[in-house]
This record gives C-alpha cells, sequence and structure tokens, in this order.
C-alpha cells in the first residue's frame, strides 16, 4: 500500500493523543494549576486533534468530512469519526472542570479513557477490517495499536508527571510498556511473515479463475502508465530497504526509549527525561508505520503483476 | 445508507466470456466515452499529453499469460470492472453513505455529491474496480450503466451497457442473475461460469466464463487420421482415375 | 434503502443531434453515430460516438479507436493553416500562410513540372480512401509515378489472390461465418476488416466451430484460437505446402470442384528448353486446351460437355507433348520436400501437428458437408440444383504476405483452399461485391508520359508478362521512379511506395523535381530504415539544393512527416468532410450486399477549434487539378468544374450511367448501381445512414465466380460491363512467361543481374523458399527474427496524439521468448540492444512465453520522434517507445554479386518488414535508460496543449 504522510500522522499522532488522553482520564499524576490544566489537555488534544486533522488531508473533499459520522453502524472509518469526536466532546468537558474547579473528575476521566481505547480500536479496525490486505487483517493489529497508543501515552504521561513526583517506579513500568508494545509488534511482524496474499489464499490463480489450466503471469497492464490503483495499491518496497528501516525503527522506537527509561530508572533520574523517551518512540513509530502501509500487499496488486509489482 | 440490502429485487451484472475476448479495449474507450459526459463528474486525465499521462476508467483489460505443464503457454484477455458483489465491502465500509448497493436492482453505485474521496472502499475491493477521479476526487466506479439501460431518451435496443453494445466479439453479456432463464444466468450455468477471488466472500454478481480447453499440438484430436488414397497401386494418380470415373 | 435517498438521473439527455458517418480510424470503415450536443461556447460538440446497428460492416459494435473519435478529433496535434517552411527540413520551422498563397504555389510547383516533365511529380498517398480520385487525378495530371501504400503494406496478398483467383483476403472476401465448420487464420492480429474479424469470431465461438491461429505469437485472435501453431516467420509457405501434400496423398480434393473452376486441367506444353517450354497449349483462337476423356482428343477448355483428363502425357496435334496442369501440380506436392517430417525443422510445427491439421481439414470439408438449397446456373448454362459447400475457411494477412515470399504463400494458401472446393462455396471463403475481378476483369499498368498530356490509362494494374512492363526502349530502365513493373519487382500491382524517397535522393532511374504526398508519415514509421531517410529528405547536393528539390505534403495533424515538407496543406479531421467509399476503389461491402458509404461534415471545422482554417485534401487537390486545367477538372471555359469533393462525387462519371457513389443515381434517385447523376445523392445517403447497400440476389449468394445470376446482377450494378471468364489459375502462366524471359527467350528479357533470382522464384506453381533476409546473412550471427503487431487499440502513429488510447500504449516493450531471456540473462524490466545487419536499437524487455521460440516482437508504430504529435518531448512515446523499423534496411545485405536488391518480394515488391533477422545482448543497467536511437525534438507551432482534461464536464449529470 502507498504509504502516504497524512495517514501515518494520523494513526501515529492520534494514537498517541488518545493514549495520553486515557492516561489522564485514569488520573496519572500531574502538575496542577491552571497553566497545567490547560497545557496538558492542549498537548494530549492537540496530539488527537493534528492527527484527526492529518487523515482529513488525505481526503479529496474534506469540508464533506461531516458526512463520515453517519454511517457508524456499518463503517470502522465512521464509527472512528464518531468515537474520536465524542472522546474529544467529553475531554473537552473535562478539562474545563478541570480548569475551572481544579480537579480531575474521575468518573468522566475512565469515560474518556475507555472513549480512547475505542477510539483507537476503531482507527485499527480501518485496517483490520480489510480482507484485502492479509497483513493487517489480524486481532493483531487493533492490539498493536492499542499498545503503542497506552504506552506512548504512559511513556509521556510518565514523563510530565516528571514536574511533580519522580516516580521511578512508574519508569520501570515504562519500560516493561515499550517492551510489550514492541513484543507484541514482532508478534504481528510474525504474523505478517506467514500472511502474505498467497498465504489468505489468494493469488492470481484466484484472482483470474484460471488456475486450472496453469500458472498465471502478468503479461501485460492494462495500460502502461501508471493509475490510481497501482500508485494506492500497487506500492512496491525492496526486501532490503524494508529490512533496514525496520532496524532504524527498532533502534527509534524500541532501543532508544528502553535506554532512557532504563536510565530513568536505574539512575532514579527525573522521569521528565523521558519525554526524551516518547520523542524517540515516536519517531520510531512513524517509521514503523510507514512499514505497516508500506509493506503490506493488496489483492489488488495480483492483478498488476503480483505483490512484487 | 451504507449497509447492503437484505436481498435486491433484480441482480443485474455482465458475463464476460474469456473464451472469446480479444483483448481489443474497445469495451474500456466506450466505457469511457459514454460515461465521461454523463454519470457524475467527467473522468479526468492527468498530463494527457505529457510525459505520464493517466486517468480515470472503469474498466480496463488486463493480459495474463498461462502456462500448463504439459501444452504451450496462452494468453487470456482479462476485462474487469465492477462486479456488483451481493456482499459488497466497498459499500459497507463507507463512512458517508456515498456508496450504495440498490435494493432495485443491485447496482453499486457511489453519489459523488456524498463522497469525501477517503478511499476507503477502493482499498476493500479486491478487484480494483474503484478508481479516484484525480481532479474531482470522488471515487469512480462501473455504473452498470444505469444512466442507459433505463434511459428513455434512447432507443430500446440501445438500453444495454456502453461496453455491452460495443464489445465487437459479442465477449460481454448483460442480464439479471436474479432470473434463472436469463442469458446471463443460461450463460452461466452451460459454460460453468465462475467468480473471481471467492475467497474474498464478495459474492460477486459479474461471472466470468472460463477459456475452452486448447488442442496440444502433439494430440491426436478426434478427426480419423488421413490414410494414403486408394487403389494403393499408383498413389494418387491411380486414384484419380476412380474418383473421375466416379464423377462421370 | 439508498435508493430513495439516492438521486439517480436514470434518463439523462443524451444528445441534441445524432449525426451518422462512417469512422476513419482504420480501413475498416463502420457505421458510427455522432451524438451532438452544444458545448460551453454554443457551438456542437461531439458527446459520444456509437456504432450504427444498421450499417453492414460493424452492425453497431466499435473498436477502441473508433470510440476514441472524440479524442481524435479534438487532438491538440491537428493541424490549423497551410504551413511554409521557413526553417532547415526536418526542424518544423514554418509560417502560417492563407489558403490562396499555399495553393498558387502549389500550382505553380505543379505546372511547373508538368509542363517541362510531368514524371518528376512524384504522387504518392498513404492509406487514403479516395484513391480512385487520386488515381485520377494523377493520370490527368500526366506523372506515371503514382501509388498508394499498397507496396508497403500488402499487395502480396491482393495480387496472389487476384491473380489466382479474382479475389483474396483483405477487404475482398470473408470467411462464411455462420456456416463453417473450421476457420485457420494464418498471420493476423487486426487486419483491415477490423471489426467484421472479431464479429465473425464472436459467431464461431457462440457455434462451438474451431478456431486455429497459425502465428508466431499467441496475443489477440489467436489467444482465443482453439488451436495454436506457433510457426516460425516466415515459412508459412512450406507448412501450406506440407499439408496440401497430405491432402493429395490421401485424394481428399475436390475433383468436381477443380475440374469446373480450375485450370488444372489445362495442358502445359513439355518442351526443355523451348520457348513454350510450360506455357499452356492453345488453339488459333488462343484458347487453352484440355484432354478430352471422352473424345480422347485435344479439345478447347472452353467447349462445353468436355470431360478433361487430370493426368497422362498427351501428344498435340503440331507434335509437341503436354500434360495437364494437375499432374504436374501433384507431382511437384506429393515430392518427400514436402512431407511433414521434412518441414518440421523448418516451420517449427510439429508433424503430429499437420498430420493432425489436414485431417481435420479434410474432415471438416468432406464429411460436413453444407447445403444450402437453392438451385442456380453457372456460366456454361448448367443448372445446378443446390449449392454444396465445404465448410473449411481461412484467412490471412500480412503474417504470411509482408515476407520476401509472401506472394508464393498467398498463392499457396489459395492453392489449398480452392483443393477443398472451398472458395465462394457455402461455409468457405466468400466474395465481396465487387469481387470477383479475375485478370481479366482488372486494368494493366500504364506509363509513358508527356509535357502538358494526361496519361493514356490508370497506373496500376495486372501485368500478363514481360511484354507489359513499364520500361524504356532499352528494355531495362524503368519508367517510374518506385521501378514498379521493372525486373526489379515485375507484377507490383500497388506500386513501390516504400522505394520512392530512396530512388529519388539516388537519382535513379532519375531524380525528381517534386514529391508530392498525402497522409503517409514517410519520414517514420512508415519507412524502413527510418533514420536513413529522415538524412535523404534533408541531404542537399553540390550546388546546396535539397537533393529532393521540393516536399508538398498534406496531413490533418502534427507528424513526423510535416516536418519535413516544404509547404504543408492541413487537412480537415474525419468528422469535418466530405469523403467518399466507392465501390471504384476499396468499398465496404459484405458477402451477401454490395455497400458503399460516405463521410460528410457532421461539424463545420470553423466551430470545432480556435483558428482553424483547414480545407478537405480531395477538395484542395479538385481545386488544384482546376487551377491546372486538368482535362476533366475543368468546364468547357476553363474554369474550375467541381466545387469541391461532395460536387465531384455527385457529378463525376468514371464511365456513363457509373460514378463514386453507387446509390440512388438517376434524377429521381430510383436507380441502383448504375444512372445519371442525382443532385440530391448526398442527402439521400445521409438520411440512410450515410450508406448504401443492395443485396445480393439469393441465387447470386455463393460460385460468383460461374454464377450467371451473379454476373447478370453485377452487369446491372455496374460492378461490370460485360460476362468476365473466371477460372481459378493454380498454374500462373504469367509467373512462367517471366521465367521463360529469364531463361533467355523473347525480345524482352531481365539483366543477367536478375536472371537466377526471377528462375528460381517465379514458379508457376505456389512454392517455397527462404525469405531472402535471412538467406544474404550468416544465420548465426542474426539467429531471431523479429516482427511487429499492430495493437487493437492503436491506428500506426496516429493513435499516440489521442489522450485516451496513449495510456493504453503509451511505451513498447520488446515480447522476449523465455528461452532466449535465459540465454541473454535477461529479466523484465531490463534493457536489451538488439542488433540487425543494419542497424542497433535499444529496447526495454519482457518476457513471454506463449510466442515461437525464436520470434521476439514488439507493437508497431508506437515509438515516436519527440516533439511530434503536440505531446511533450519527453513523452514516453519518445523515451521508451521505439520502432523497429530503424533495424529493417530497404535493401537487402550485400552479396557476392555486389548488388544491393530492394528488402522486397521479388515478384509484386511487396515490402518485406517481417523477414527482419536479429540478435539480441544484455544492455548495461542504467539509472533512466532511454530508446534509442533518440532524434532531435521537431518544433511545432500549435498552442501548448492542455494539462488537464476533463471531457464532457459541461453534461455531467444535471446540467
Ligand atoms: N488497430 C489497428 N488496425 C489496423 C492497423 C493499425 O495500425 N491498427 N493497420 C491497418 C493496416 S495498414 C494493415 S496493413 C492491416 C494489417 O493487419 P495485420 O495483417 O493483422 O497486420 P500486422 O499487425 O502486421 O499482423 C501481422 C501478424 O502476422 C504475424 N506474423 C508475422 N510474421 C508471420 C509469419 O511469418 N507467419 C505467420 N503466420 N504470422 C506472422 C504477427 O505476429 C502478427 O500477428 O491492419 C489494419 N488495421
Ligand atoms: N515495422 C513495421 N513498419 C511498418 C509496418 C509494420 O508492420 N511493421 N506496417 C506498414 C504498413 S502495412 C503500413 S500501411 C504503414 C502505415 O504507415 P503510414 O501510412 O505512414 O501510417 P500512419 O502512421 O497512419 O500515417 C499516416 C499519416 O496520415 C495522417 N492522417 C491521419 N488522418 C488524416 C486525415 O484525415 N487527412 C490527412 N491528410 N492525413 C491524415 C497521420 O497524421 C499520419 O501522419 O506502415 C508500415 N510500416
Ligand atoms: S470489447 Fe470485448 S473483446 Fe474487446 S476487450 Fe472488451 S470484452 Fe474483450
Ligand atoms: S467489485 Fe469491488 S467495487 Fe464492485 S461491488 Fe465488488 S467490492 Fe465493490
Ligand atoms: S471514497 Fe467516497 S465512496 Fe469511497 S468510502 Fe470514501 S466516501 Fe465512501
Ligand atoms: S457497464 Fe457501463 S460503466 Fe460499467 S464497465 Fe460497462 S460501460 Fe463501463
Ligand atoms: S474498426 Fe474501429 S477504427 Fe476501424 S473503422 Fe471501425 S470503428 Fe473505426
Ligand atoms: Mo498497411
Amino acid at each position: 500500500m502507498h504509504p502516504a504522510i497524512s495517514v501515518i500522522f494520523f494513526t501515529v499522532m492520534s494514537g498517541a493523543g488518545f493514549g495520553l488522553m486515557a492516561m489522564i482520564g485514569v488520573g496519572v499524576p500531574l502538575p496542577g494549576g491552571l497553566l497545567a490544566a490547560f497545557l496538558i489537555p492542549l498537548l494530549a488534544g492537540g496530539l488527537a486533534v493534528a492527527g484527526l486533522i492529518a487523515s482529513t488531508f488525505h481526503l479529496g473533499h474534506p469540508e464533506r468530512a461531516w458526512r463520515a459520522f453517519s454511517q457508524w453502524r456499518s463503517s470502522w472509518l465512521s464509527r472512528e469519526g464518531c468515537a474520536s469526536v465524542i472522546t474529544l466532546l467529553l475531554f473537552g468537558l473535562y478539562t474545563l472542570i478541570w480548569m475551572v474547579t481544579g480537579e480531575r473528575a474521575l468518573w468522566l476521566g475512565l469515560l474518556i479513557a475507555a472513549g480512547s481505547l475505542v477510539t483507537v480500536y476503531t482507527t485499527a479496525m480501518i485496517y483490520a477490517q480489510l480482507k484485502t490486505v492479509p497483513h493487517w487483517h489480524t486481532g493483531l493489529t487493533p492490539t498493536c495499536y492499542l499498545v503503542f497508543s497506552l504506552t506512548c501515552g504512559y511513556v509521556l504521561a510518565t514523563g510530565l508527571s516528571g514536574f511533580v513526583v519522580s516516580n521511578s517506579d512508574a519508569a520501570g513500568l515504562a519500560v516493561l510498556a515499550i517492551a510489550l508494545a514492541w513484543i507484541v509488534k514482532y508478534m504481528w511482524w510474525k504474523h505478517a511473515e506467514n500472511a502474505s496474499l498467497a498465504d489468505s489464499g489468494s493469488t492470481m490463480e484466484t484472482a483470474t479463475g484460471l488456475g486450472n489450466i496453469g500458472k498465471v503471469r502478468l503479461l501485460e497492464r492494462p495500460h502502461t502508465g501508471e493509475n490510481y490503483l497501482t500508485r494506492e495499491m500497487v506500492h512496491v518496497v525492496g526486501r532490503k530497504h524494508a529490512a533496514k528501516l525496520r532496524k532504524i525503527a527498532l533502534l527509534l522506537g524500541a532501543a532508544l526509549p528502553l535506554l532512557i527509561t532504563l536510565a530513568v530508572w536505574a539512575f532514579t533520574a527525573s522521569t521528565l527525561w523521558m519525554v526524551f523517551a516518547f520523542l524517540a518512540l515516536m519517531a520510531g513509530l512513524f517509521v514503523e508505520r510507514w512499514l505497516f502501509f508500506a509493506e503490506a500487499e493488496h489483492a489488488v496488486s495480483l492483478y498488476y503483476g503480483g505483490p512484487q509489482g | 445508507m451504507t449497509s447492503l440490502p437484505q436481498s435486491t429485487n433484480k441482480a443485474l451484472g455482465l458475463v464476460i466470456d474469456l473464451d472469446t475476448c480479444v483483448g481489443c479495449h474497445a469495451c474500456v474507450v466506450n466505457c469511457k466515452e459514454w460515461n465521461t459526459g454523463g454519470y457524475g463528474a467527467p473522468l479526468a486525465d492527468l498530463d494527457p499529453y505529457g510525459a505520464e499521462p493517466e486517468g480515470s476508467w472503469l474498466n480496463r483489460i488486463h493480459t495474463f499469460e498461462v502456462s500448463p505443464a504439459d501444452a504451450p503457454a496462452s494468453i487470456v484477455h482479462f476485462p474487469k470492472s465492477c462486479l456488483h458483489c451481493a456482499d459488497a465491502p466497498c459499500v459497507t465500509v463507507c463512512p458517508t453513505g456515498a456508496s450504495y448497493k440498490r435494493e432495485e436492482d443491485g447496482i453499486v453505485l457511489v453519489d459523488e455529491d456524498m463522497c469525501i474521496g477517503c478511499g476507503l472502499c477502493a482499498w476493500s475491493c479486491p478487484y480494483g474496480a474503484r478508481e479516484m477521479d484525480p481532479v474531482e476526487n470522488v471515487m469512480k466506479k462501473c455504473t452498470l450503466c444505469v444512466d442507459r439501460i433505463y434511459n428513455e431518451n434512447i432507443p430500446e435496443v440501445d438500453r444495454e451497457p456502453a461496453c455491452v453494445r460495443t464489445c465487437p466479439a459479442g465477449a460481454r453479456h448483460f442480464g439479471d442473475f436474479a432470473d434463472p432463464n436469463s442469458n446471463v444466468s443460461q450463460l452461466v450455468s452451460e459454460r460453468g461460469g465462475f467468480d473471481l477471488m471467492p475467497e474474498m466472500g464478495t459474492s460477486p454478481v459479474n461471472k466470468y466464463l472460463p477459456p475452452r480447453p486448447k488442442t496440444k499440438p502433439s494430440s491426436c484430436g478426434s478427426a480419423t487420421p488421413l490414410t494414403a488414397a486408394q487403389p494403393k497401386a499408383g498413389g494418387l494418380l491411380g486414384w484419380l482415375d476412380q474418383a473421375l470415373e466416379k464423377l462421370g | 434503502m439508498g435508493g430513495d435517498r439516492h438521486n439517480v438521473e436514470l434518463s439523462p439527455h443524451v444528445s441534441d443531434e445524432v449525426r451518422k458517418t462512417t469512422c476513419y480510424m482504420c480501413a475498416c470503415r463502420c457505421g458510427i453515430n455522432v451524438h451532438l450536443r452544444t458545448g460551453e461556447d454554443g457551438q456542437p460538440k461531439v458527446r459520444y460516438i456509437e456504432g450504427n446497428r444498421d450499417h453492414p460492416i460493424n452492425k453497431g459494435v466499435l473498436c477502441a479507436k473508433g470510440s476514441a473519435g472524440i479524442m481524435q478529433h479534438y487532438s491538440p496535434a491537428r493541424l490549423k493553416k497551410p504551413l511554409l517552411r521557413v526553417g532547415e527540413r526536418g526542424k518544423g520551422e514554418f509560417k502560417e500562410i492563407e489558403w490562396d498563397e499555399a495553393l498558387s504555389l502549389a500550382t505553380q510547383w505543379l505546372g511547373d513540372v508538368r509542363q517541362r516533365d510531368p514524371k518528376k511529380l512524384a504522387f504518392f498517398t498513404g492509406r487514403d480512401q479516395s484513391q480512385s480520385l487520386t488515381g485520377w487525378w494523377a493520370q490527368q495530371y500526366g506523372t506515371p509515378n503514382f501509388a498508394a501504400h499498397g507496396g508497403f503494406c500488402s499487395v502480396n496478398m491482393a495480387a496472389g489472390g487476384i491473380y489466382t483467383f479474382g479475389g483474396a483476403f483483405w477487404e475482398f472476401g470473408a470467411p462464411d461465418w455462420d456456416k463453417t465448420e473450421l476457420f485457420v487464420i494464418f498471420g493476423v492480429a487486426e487486419d483491415h476488416d477490423s471489426n467484421p474479424i472479431k464479429i465473425g469470431l464472436g459467431k464461431l465461438k457462440k457455434r462451438g466451430v474451431k478456431i486455429v491461429g497459425v502465428n508466431p505469437v499467441r496475443t489477440g485472435y489467436n489467444a482465443i484460437a482453439d488451436e495454436w501453431v506457433g510457426i516460425t516467420p516466415g515459412t508459412d509457405g512450406l507448412f501450406i505446402l506440407a499439408i496440401v501434400h497430405e491432402l493429395l496423398k490421401a485424394g481428399k480434393v475436390d475433383l468436381d470442384y477443380l475440374l469446373r473452376y480450375t485450370n488444372v486441367p489445362w495442358l502445359v506444353i513439355e518442351n526443355e528448353g523451348g520457348a513454350d517450354h510450360g506455357l499452356f497449349a492453345r488453339n488459333e483462337a488462343g484458347e487453352p486446351l484440355i484432354y478430352d476423356r471422352q473424345s480422347g482428343s485435344c479439345l478447347s477448355s472452353k467447349q462445353p460437355g468436355v470431360k478433361p483428363a487430370l493426368k497422362g502425357q498427351v501428344t498435340l496435334a503440331d507434335g509437341r507433348s503436354a500434360r495437364p496442369a494437375f499432374e504436374l501440380m501433384a507431382e511437384k506436392y506429393l515430392s518427400d520436400e514436402y512431407a511433414p517430417e521434412n518441414v518440421e525443422k523448418t516451420t517449427g510445427v510439429p508433424a503430429a501437428q499437420i498430420h493432425r491439421l489436414a485431417s481435420e481439414i479434410a474432415e471438416a470439408a468432406f464429411e460436413k458437408e453444407v447445403i444450402v438449397e437453392q438451385p442456380w446456373t453457372d456460366m456454361k448454362g448448367e443448372r445446378h440444383e443446390r449449392m454444396i459447400g465445404r465448410p473449411v475457411s481461412f484467412h490471412a494477412m500480412r503474417g504470411i504476405s509482408a515476407h520476401s515470399n509472401g506472394f508464393q504463400t498467398c498463392r499457396a494458401l489459395h492453392l489449398l483452399q480452392i483443393l477443398l472446393g472451398s472458395i465462394d462455396c457455402p461455409g468457405g471463403f466468400r466474395f465481396k461485391p465487387p469481387y470477383p475481378r479475375p485478370i481479366d476483369g482488372q486494368p494493366k499498368p500504364h506509363g509513358g508520359c508527356k509535357p502538358g498530356e494526361p496519361l493514356p490509362g490508370p497506373h496500376l494494374g495486372f501485368l500478363r508478362g514481360p511484354e507489359e512492363l513499364l520500361l524504356e526502349d532499352d528494355g531495362l530502365t524503368p519508367q517510374r521512379i518506385d521501378k514498379a513493373f521493372s525486373w526489379d519487382a515485375p507484377m507490383s500491382s500497388h506500386g513501390l511506395m516504400h522505394m520512392v524517397i530512396s530512388n529519388a535522393y539516388a537519382g535513379d532511374p532519375y531524380p525528381v523535381d517534386l514529391l508530392f504526398m498525402y497522409m503517409a508519415n514517410m519520414s517514420w514509421n512508415s519507412s524502413m530504415n527510418s533514420a536513413g531517410v529522415m538524412k535523404m529528405l534533408q541531404e542537399r547536393d553540390a550546388d546546396g539544393n535539397y537533393r529532393i528539390p521540393k516536399i508538398i505534403y498534406s496531413d490533418a495533424y502534427n507528424s513526423e512527416m510535416v516536418a519535413f515538407a516544404d509547404l504543408v496543406l492541413p487537412d480537415t479531421t474525419y468528422l469535418e468532410r466530405h469523403d467518399c467509399i466507392s465501390l471504384l476503389d476499396r468499398p465496404i461491402s459484405e458477402p451477401e450486399a454490395l455497400a458503399d458509404s460516405l463521410r460528410w461534415p457532421v461539424v463545420d471545422p470553423a466551430t470545432q477549434g480556435e483558428g482553424r482554417d483547414v480545407r478537405g485534401f480531395q477538395s484542395v487537390l479538385l481545386n488544384l487539378g482546376g487551377r491546372l486545367g486538368l482535362p476533366g477538372m475543368i468546364n468547357e471555359d476553363g474554369s474550375t468544374k467541381f466545387a469541391d469533393y461532395a460536387d465531384y462525387m455527385v457529378n463525376h462519371q468514371r464511365r456513363p450511367g457509373v460514378g463514386p457513389l453507387a446509390g440512388w443515381r438517376g434524377k429521381d434517385g430510383e436507380s441502383s448501381g448504375r444512372g445519371e447523376p442525382n443532385p440530391d445523392q448526398i442527402n439521400r445517403y445521409i438520411e440512410n445512414g450515410g450508406f448504401f447497400e443492395a443485396h445480393v440476389p439469393a441465387e447470386a449468394l455463393y460460385f460468383k465466380h460461374a454464377n450467371k445470376a451473379w454476373t447478370d446482377w453485377a452487369i446491372e450494378m455496374g460492378l461490370q460491363d460485360g460476362p468476365v471468364e473466371n477460372i481459378f489459375q493454380l498454374y500462373l502462366e504469367p509467373l512462367r512467361k517471366f521465367q521463360l524471359a529469364a531463361e533467355g527467350h523473347g525480345s524482352r528479357q531481365p539483366p543477367d543481374t536478375h536472371r537466377d533470382r526471377i528462375r528460381s522464384t517465379f514458379d508457376p506453381l505456389p512454392i517455397w523458399y527462404a525469405p531472402f533476409e535471412g538467406q544474404g546473412l550468416d544465420e548465426e550471427a542474426y539467429p531471431y527474427h523479429a516482427i511487429t503487431q499492430r495493437p487493437a487499440a492503436m491506428y500506426h502513429s496516429w493513435g499516440s496524439q489521442n489522450a485516451w488510447l496513449r495510456q493504453i500504449h503509451g511505451t513498447n516493450p520488446l515480447y522476449v521468448p523465455g528461452g532466449i531471456c535465459d540465454e541473454a540473462g535477461l529479466v523484465d524490466g531490463d534493457w536489451a540492444w538488439v542488433i540487425s545487419h543494419h542497424g542497433k536499437i535499444k529496447v526495454p524487455v519482457r518476457r513471454m512465453e506463449a510466442v515461437n521460440g525464436k520470434t521476439m516482437w514488439t507493437w508497431n508504430a508506437i515509438g515516436k520522434r519527440p516533439g511530434a504529435w503536440n505531446l511533450d518531448d519527453d513523452a514516453p512515446e519518445a523515451k521508451k517507445g521505439f520502432l523497429l523499423n530503424h533495424l529493417i534496411h530497404e535493401l537487402l545485405p550485400p552479396k557476392a554479386d555486389g548488388l544491393r536488391w530492394s528488402n522486397s518480394d521479388p515478384i509484386t515488391g511487396q515490402a518485406a518488414w517481417f523477414d527482419l533477422r536479429v540478435r539480441i545482448e544484455k544492455a548495461p543497467p542504467e539509472d533512466h535508460p532511454v530508446s534509442l536511437p533518440q532524434f532531435e525534438p521537431q518544433q511545432d507551432s500549435l498552442a501548448k496543449s492542455a494539462d488537464v482534461l476533463t471531457y464532457g464536464r459541461e453534461w455531467g449529470e444535471g446540467n
């Protein structure tokens, strides 16, 4: 699949944003005061909203985006839209209460945490529902999105909590969270290795129905140039290139944050440092997300010469 | 609505005969020609006279090479447009309700005024039957020529899809699959019409007819092998006498 | 649900008016309904083009090119105004001039030459569909140098057929799609009969009739064939004769048919070394003799009631010895040379497959006999109760004809058809009116030219022997610039357009002053050695003058050829002019109906784009004829006779009562075929959908070559003026006459250099010899064949300006057989050098298995010169597309004799495109490879084309 910047940005940023919201919601210790009550929600909401706005860059008609709320009964994309907006509205209310009263309403927070999880889940389901992309079509996809969202939220929240408390155990927990997230991602990768189109039972033979005659191979594409489908769905990444990027993703998204959090934990340093872990994690996730799209094989590629192009 | 109708009154669609299609692209171009001035936005072309011309099309011909283990490779020209699936994933994924399947005839359409151009429906279609228009940024797909098949401004005989009407080889057939006696249902049962990628669970309405088996070069075939002309004596010229005799 | 919320306009308004005319994107000439609708500028615009259901050719269907007519008509490469060259030739630098100036200039150039030496005008036209006008014009002008594209296209097919049985495949006939039981198609990718063939194949598929495709490449029609014969290029003759061998051996031939309709009973003189050896024995009246088994004597073959022998030596009255041609034929083909086992290696077709196909053919012909219960009377007056058919049909085109052995191969195929008795019988091959038209009904070629005078007769035709060659008094020097009807290509019935530029450049046989061309892209895809031709057009002599001093060219678009013209006459598009698809030319008949048609301006050019000031070429030609005072084109007072082409179509009479259009003749429009001009004729055509059709009477539907009802009808319709005898010439005496000349007999003999080749190739019975290019080379150095195919969705070079079609074929890879790929280390996406004896090109490669293992191929005419057709200089057609033409030389590789022969069939001069031999080498990888050779971009004065196209926006839903 074509790794569109807008969609990468959308999933990574909103994942982190809703993750942070969930952490805020469950009551992770954070600085008090009006400024914090304003800035911290702004950061969480900002990440989520920035992601959501980025997603509209992907739309041909962003001015009609409001229509996307209508089909929640069948469409994950619609559900995602609804869930995110409801969660954001609740979070707005939460923020207001926080700013006005200085109190963080736990009942509302839990609701927001649930909403965030639902939102991230629906985001993931936009991809996971697609039978046409076997890499994505697995329960591991939402699991991945959820653990990354929560991990991002947790690492960032712990980082921010550094202003008020210094809790190296929290850092220790973050180590676990980061490790867990990448273990899930590793499982996803393992799954992906065995979830090629062929593994899922789709081949050029089934695509054409000609398998009973013999081995099928594309001779000519319909047109000699590119088209929407080839650019959108028949994206090809070199194996070597992908392996290198995977290393970069692990370096930035796993090794570096782990190192930082471990250091914070080991040296009981200020958890503020974990903000850097968060940044590294995000950077790694951008690469991870790029690969999530770029490496995914779409069934349509079978009509265009197979996933190898 | 994005939900699919429980059932449709008719199941209109196409039968495409892979044994007859010569890959001439007539249906492709006539489809473009009809639709660019018709349903919804025009089918735009970018850089039409430049280095990277490309446009939106509703129907495309792929060419496959099929290599049997024990016979020479053959070529199959493979037309593909929307299959108007009964369980159309492109409809259910649509967040806006722009994509829908008509209850009256099963045609899957995009209401372009509602489409936000998110592209998700194209992602969900295993067949590559949807293309985003590069200028209007709305999703384009085969309409089964809904603006022809019921069009009272054109003669009744012409109320069939443009691609069917134009196909020189007669490789495309249009009809109602819900009616077991229709031309298309008959063809499918006689010739073993099949679904593309049944494993995707889309239940396509359009069906493909398989290429008939080919004669292998070395096969002995059904004709009686030729034997030397009788009588043997004198070979052909000996036979000639007798044959001429017979003619009188 | 859905339905009520979504508004769909189920009955949108389609068009304001439908105008019916004729498509032009290929020589098929389908009927089209052009839907017009008002555009944003208030002018009529084309909304939609569909096939005309009533039309005899396409019956409603339309191909990709026809469906892309909108883009062809609105192409940004359309020329707008007459152009006069200002820069160097080939650069494409012009200034726009007014029509008055253009026409005076042309008149001055043409008039000059006509008064001095008319042959110094070479007037050659491409695949235009008005040869009866252009030919007549050239005849009135007086130059012997006229022809159209036939010589480089498919004259072998046309001549091989006409000489043999008075018809041909191509547009002259078609298989009996409804009745045939086996169909074999040789070397066809698209053909001129594009839609009818597809409609026909569809019919066969519906009936489950077996289709056999003989072709090195298994795409298109061959892809759907039930059986594929992946033959090695240039060897079809051998394959066909092996089938003939099998059939003869088994006695599976239709003797009755052969006796009635062919010349195989005719007696051939045996007089080794004599001047009559191999000629037919004739009586005083010149009638060929047969040996009558009944009376035991030699009688005229024309005598009714004879029972001719088919074998046995006969002593003629004058003591000479003779044998029936049948016996010579049987002896020849029964020889082991043609046994399937012995042709297997050369043809690449397994012997077992040949055996089986022969038996399948015999079975279909003789066991599946079809009978039409229709009594008919033959030309001898014999009444037949029914029409008995041999339902095997064949079709073939350039795959067999575009070889240097093509004439004989085409003859071999006709021999096969005739042995089976399957010409114009139910289920076989059927003539399309006005065919059959045997040699006796065909003109002879005319040369001889005098200043200011017309030529004594038509340029092209069918000669019968050396005495009719167009040679100067020395008996050697060709009269024509293309050397047609000379010893180089004696029976070149369509001329040799592909040799015109190189001969004129070389001044051999003489230089020309003025080259006048019409719709032929001769500096590019219709020439062999395109780069060389471009140089010839640009080269100057010692005095600094161009070696070809002046070039006038008419094109509708900014093609590669435009850049080389001195004066460009811009034509209209096909929707803007009158044209006539005439029985005098290449009509659109189908076997059951005679038909002709027209084009008419369904839109006015002035409304079809800014600054468009173009004129239909035929009207311009008639106007020039008037200005030049050409006979037939001026009134008695010297004024121009025809206002325009429409006027000519209605009022010109070729013979009394016979004009360009056959329908609605006579003052009242009540006569068909013959009749006075009818001033309302064009309107009557338009009312009828642009065409005229007259159904062949039931009694005349088959056996037209010998059918009295057909002859009567043909005479009534003006197709012929009296009965014409049509005995199928399996043994072709004119060929033997040339052989005799080469053997040293007669007053006109070829130069010594030509003797061997004429002796060995002009066999009066079909033979096979290896194609010349391969013969002249070290086959190990050039082990492979390289050929082209026409893509169904492109027409030669002009499809590339079409925004829709060029998306389908914007580049062309070279398809290389898997075995060769493995040997040369090539994988998809690699680039390779392809090398012939003449040059090398660099091209992108794609692997393919469904192809003859020694043959690589590509789509024809996709490669473009940068800047042509108003495409960007970096268009994929120019950067990645390529022409095979750069590898093909117009001359054969030099041989020991020191001569350079034209790369053509020795009999007809047909260009031997498909004889090309090559080798292939992987090219070192590069970052941004381009095809080679590349050429300097040509300039154009046209407005830049649009960046985005949204055709039809104004009519979209709701508008
Ligand atoms: N779409 C389209 N239609 C056209 C044209 C066009 O440009 N585009 N051009 C028109 C013109 S001018 C012409 S002349 C006709 C020509 O119509 P075709 O005769 O169909 O012309 P080609 O495409 O040259 O096809 C030649 C075929 O012969 C095969 N071939 C080559 N060598 C051999 C051989 O030795 N033996 C056999 N058996 N096969 C061989 C090739 O693989 C190819 O399939 O088409 C006309 N129609
Ligand atoms: N390698 C290879 N070369 C081949 C062949 C092959 O098979 N292989 N085939 C050969 C054959 S059979 C043929 S017939 C030739 C064809 O070769 P050409 O006859 O040169 O074919 P086109 O490219 O169609 O060029 C015709 C010209 O007519 C112009 N034209 C189009 N419409 C109009 C109009 O309405 N009016 C006027 N005045 N001009 C118009 C076009 O712009 C173009 O410049 O190519 C030959 N060349
Ligand atoms: S028009 Fe008919 S034959 Fe041609 S590509 Fe389309 S389906 Fe095939
Ligand atoms: S073919 Fe694709 S676009 Fe058409 S209904 Fe099926 S899934 Fe939807
Ligand atoms: S692109 Fe349009 S039709 Fe497709 S899912 Fe999005 S809104 Fe629906
Ligand atoms: S039915 Fe109509 S819209 Fe669909 S492919 Fe055919 S012509 Fe195009
Ligand atoms: S075959 Fe196609 S291009 Fe040729 S005349 Fe017919 S519709 Fe036009
Ligand atoms: Mo041609």
